[in-house]
């Protein structure tokens, strides 16, 4: 089983490449867990076709300790399991504690045991790590890949880097690697040239690199992903592609974060400036 | 040997012993809180400093400081642990503090102890509603006048404000007093940050809101910084009810809301702890005119001269008389205890590490049993209380002060009356009688004599296997460690189950606990087998 975590900047669109990657893996006929890490809950609507899913602390919350699986994890696309966290309402309680609590609780109540017969889980983190709970998915025995979304925009990259001195101090400690930067296109100048640059720099690869299109928008209002909504348009092919990519992976590495100068270096030298 | 002990003692040649199993970082920082006292220049001493992590250390946290400390004694407010069950159970009842209702409708919360008892879901998620849920509850139970939200850790970190939902609750019960307190262990580098976060909360919610009193006596005094350990301020109570005194509010032993609310209409307030206490006799003398000196009940010499005082103060004829016949009352059972401990007790030696005022105060008392005290020190003291209230403005502010806040009084506009003028308060000044100040414990050490803050574990053993006092004194956390060494201690936080030690009759009591144990022979007897019996030896048949 490949224990996977996607992290990245607020809004750069995580969830939505994670579930279509994911729906690429589960058409190969993986057997795939998601658990989203995000308050908001909704790392999985794609492949439940809508926000159907309790969260584990709700649950736990409302009915004690006395929960079942089967309770918090229901089946989406192609026989997915899916989990969402959840977490306070913005602005209360720790979310960060809320994460830990949940992925503590998952794994007693046997959700990566061998008779799931997982090939993969995902965890669908939310934006960067700001403290420890959030960090949780790439501590030790968690997750032991990191794919990082990222785009061409300045903050983007940024993100992308604080992330990876999470990996980096976690990395030298632990099992966790970088597996590489996902670049989810948008339409900067220059962006695919500099996003392999960036993770060149790192020490990593890009895995891939998807093309902005509106399809995607499309499919998730209809709440699925593109290879459910779309399975013959053309960005379909693009998330089967980097769901192979995925599966096919051999590099993993612990990443040299870059220095904010080099960062800054690295826009200028691929035509922010120009 | 015990006639001279301490002049056999080299206690200069300590410092440089017990710094050298320190990496040369730690050894430099610890040896700015060790000194060799000179009453007569008072070397600087630094104090009120970052614990060094692992030292161990004897000082407590915030939390421990304003709830377990200043608030925790006091009568009829409920205080309400906001936290896991752990700091509300392990603050409670451990320093003795007692009560005494004077009939059957007054309430009594010391038994209890009030806590959220946060559990994860409430980490997670919040934990405000759990807290207002507690507040309905005792409020449904107990119907108190006054409930005191005290903040954990945890909550300082989840953001939960405490502030709010008092205000909230006030809304839903106007009738109940419902306050909350900032004081997440962490805030501070000990115990002593709670002290004035606990300070600044009494003077905000409390102190002045009640103005008509019926006065017992014409002379009316707060006692400040007594919390009635072992029954303390019980002791102090009957005295001053004896020489015709009335104790407006004692802070905050046994004390009661209505104590709190009227203390603005006493004329003198003593200060008996000046660390945990002198920012509320600051603000009372600033608001509303009252003076303040510091008093000490604890020894029978200090109890006479802190009754003296406070008669100099009243310049009342009838008053000096009384108080001078209670003394001469009060001094023919102290003197034939004395005679009878003294005897014993004679030429032994002693060593207190506890709080910011004890370690002074208890100097007294071993005094008059004729023993020395050879090194002392604080968990929690600042500069001022060891060299004296002239350094505050030399004492630098850092970081971990500026966490605490600092709340700026003014003058009360229609209730701030000088009790004296200026005239009077000159005169009584030039009479010895000092305001508004605390010379600090350096002052009252012999020269020569060694003085350490926030004592550490390493330092402890080895002021005991160089000096081996005959009595140490300080708290649980030191006690089996001490005693296993064949020392017998004398816990101060709490006295151990002794007490009451202040006054004249708490004086007679010290007397006797201290000559039981400090001229006892069982701890003589602590030694292991292996240290007193021959044993065995054998060798190798082959090499």
């Amino acid at each position: 089983m490949r224990k996977i975590a996607i992290y990245g900047k607020g809004g750069i669109g995580k969830s939505t490449t994670t579930q279509n990657t994911v729906a690429g893996l589960a058409e190969m006929g993986k057997k795939v867990m998601v658990v989203g890490c995000d308050p908001k809950a909704d790392s999985t609507r794609l492949l439940l076709h809508g926000l159907a899913q309790k969260t584990v602390l709700d649950t736990l919350r409302d009915e004690g300790e006395d929960i079942d699986l089967d309770d918090v994890m229901k089946p989406g696309f192609k026989d997915t399991s899916c989990v969402e966290s959840g977490g306070p309402e913005p602005g209360v309680g720790c979310a960060g504690r809320g994460i830990i609590t949940s992925i503590n609780l998952l794994e007693q109540l046997g959700a990566y045991d061998e008779d799931k017969a997982l090939d993969y889980v995902f965890y669908d983190v939310l934006g960067d790590v700001v403290c420890g709970g959030f960090a949780m998915p790439i501590r030790d025995g968690k997750a032991q890949e990191v794919y990082i979304v990222v785009s061409g925009e300045m903050m983007a990259m940024y993100a992308a880097n604080n992330i990876c001195k999470s990996i980096s101090k976690f990395g030298k400690v632990g099992t966790v690697r970088l597996g590489g930067l996902i670049c989810n296109s948008r339409k900067v100048d220059n962006e695919a040239n500099m996003i392999e640059e960036f993770a060149r720099q790192l020490g990593t690869q890009m895995i891939h690199f998807v093309p902005r299109e509106n399809m995607v928008q499309h499919a998730e209002i209809n709440r699925k992903t593109v290879i459910d909504h779309a399975p013959t348009h053309p960005q379909a092919d693009e998330y089967r592609s980097l769901a192979k990519k995925i599966n096919d992976n051999q590099m993993f590495v612990i990443p040299e974060p870059l220095e904010m100068s080099a960062l800054e270096e690295l826009l200028v030298g691929f035509g922010i400036m120009n | 040997m015990d006639k001279n002990k301490k002049e056999t003692l080299d206690l200069s040649k300590f410092k440089e012993e017990v710094l050298a199993i320190y990496p040369p970082k730690i050894a430099k920082k610890r040896g700015k809180s060790i000194l060799l006292n000179d009453p007569d220049t008072i070397p600087e001493i630094q104090a009120n400093v970052r614990t060094i992590p692992g030292i161990i250390t004897q000082r407590g946290c915030t939390y421990a400081g304003c709830k377990g400390v200043v608030l925790g004694p006091t009568r009829d407010i409920i205080n309400i642990t906001h936290g896991p069950i752990g700091c509300g159970f392990y603050s409670w009842l451990t320093r003795r503090n007692q009560t005494r209702t004077t009939s059957d409708d007054q309430e009594n919360f010391i038994p209890y102890t009030f806590s959220t008892d946060m559990q994860d879901s409430n980490i997670v998620f919040g934990g405000e509603e759990k807290l207002k849920a507690a507040i309905r509850e005792a409020i449904e139970l107990f119907n108190p006048k006054g409930i005191a939200i005290f903040s954990t850790c945890p909550v300082g970190l989840i953001g939960d404000d405490v502030h709010r939902v008092s205000r909230q609750m006030v809304e839903e019960y106007p009738d109940v007093n419902i306050f909350g307190f900032s004081c997440e262990g962490y805030r501070g580098v000990s115990q002593s940050a709670g002290h004035h976060i606990a300070n600044n909360g009494l003077f905000k919610h409390l102190i002045g809101r009640k103005d008509d009193v019926t006065p017992t006596s014409k002379f009316r005094v707060n006692v400040l910084g007594e919390y009635n350990i072992g029954g303390d301020a019980f002791a102090i109570d009957s005295l001053f009810e004896k020489c015709g005194i009335e104790i407006v509010s004692t802070m905050s032993g046994n004390s009661t809301l209505e104590n709190f609310e009227t203390a603005h209409t006493a004329d003198l307030s003593l200060v008996m702890c000046h660390r945990s206490i002198n920012y509320v006799a600051e603000m009372l003398e600033t608001s509303f005119g009252i003076p303040w000196t510091k008093g000490n009940f604890i020894g029978a010499d200090a109890t006479a001269k802190t009754m003296r005082k406070v008669g100099e103060y009243f310049g009342d004829a009838e008053l000096s008389a009384q108080i001078e016949k209670v003394i001469a009352e009060e001094m023919i059972a102290v003197k034939a205890a004395a005679d009878k401990a003294t005897a014993k007790t004679t030429g032994k030696t002693t060593m207190i590490f506890v709080g910011g005022s004890r370690a002074h105060h208890y100097q007294e008392l071993f005094s008059e049993l004729g023993m020395t005290t050879i090194t002392a020190g604080y968990e929690f003291g600042h500069r001022d209380d060891y060299e004296g209230r002239r350094v505050i403005p030399t004492i630098k502010i850092d970081a971990d002060s500026r966490n605490i806040e600092e709340i700026t009084v003014t003058q009360d506009a229609t209730r701030f009356k000088p009790r004296k003028t200026e005239e009077e308060l000159e005169k009584l000044k030039a009479g010895g009688l000092e305001f508004n100040n605390y010379d600090g414990l350096m002052k009252d050490m012999e020269k020569g004599t060694l003085v350490i803050d926030d004592l550490s574990h390493h330092e402890m053993e080895k002021l005991i296997e160089l000096y081996k006092p005959d009595v140490f004194c300080a708290g649980i956390k030191e006690k089996y460690v001490v005693q296993k060494m064949g020392i017998p201690l004398k816990q101060l936080h709490n006295y151990d189950s002794g007490g009451p030690y202040a006054a004249f009759e708490g004086a007679i009591n010290f007397y006797k606990d201290i000559e039981m144990i400090a001229c006892s022979t069982i701890f003589k007897q602590m030694k292991a087998p292996w240290e007193s019996e021959e044993f065995v030896t054998a060798e190798y048949v082959f090499n």
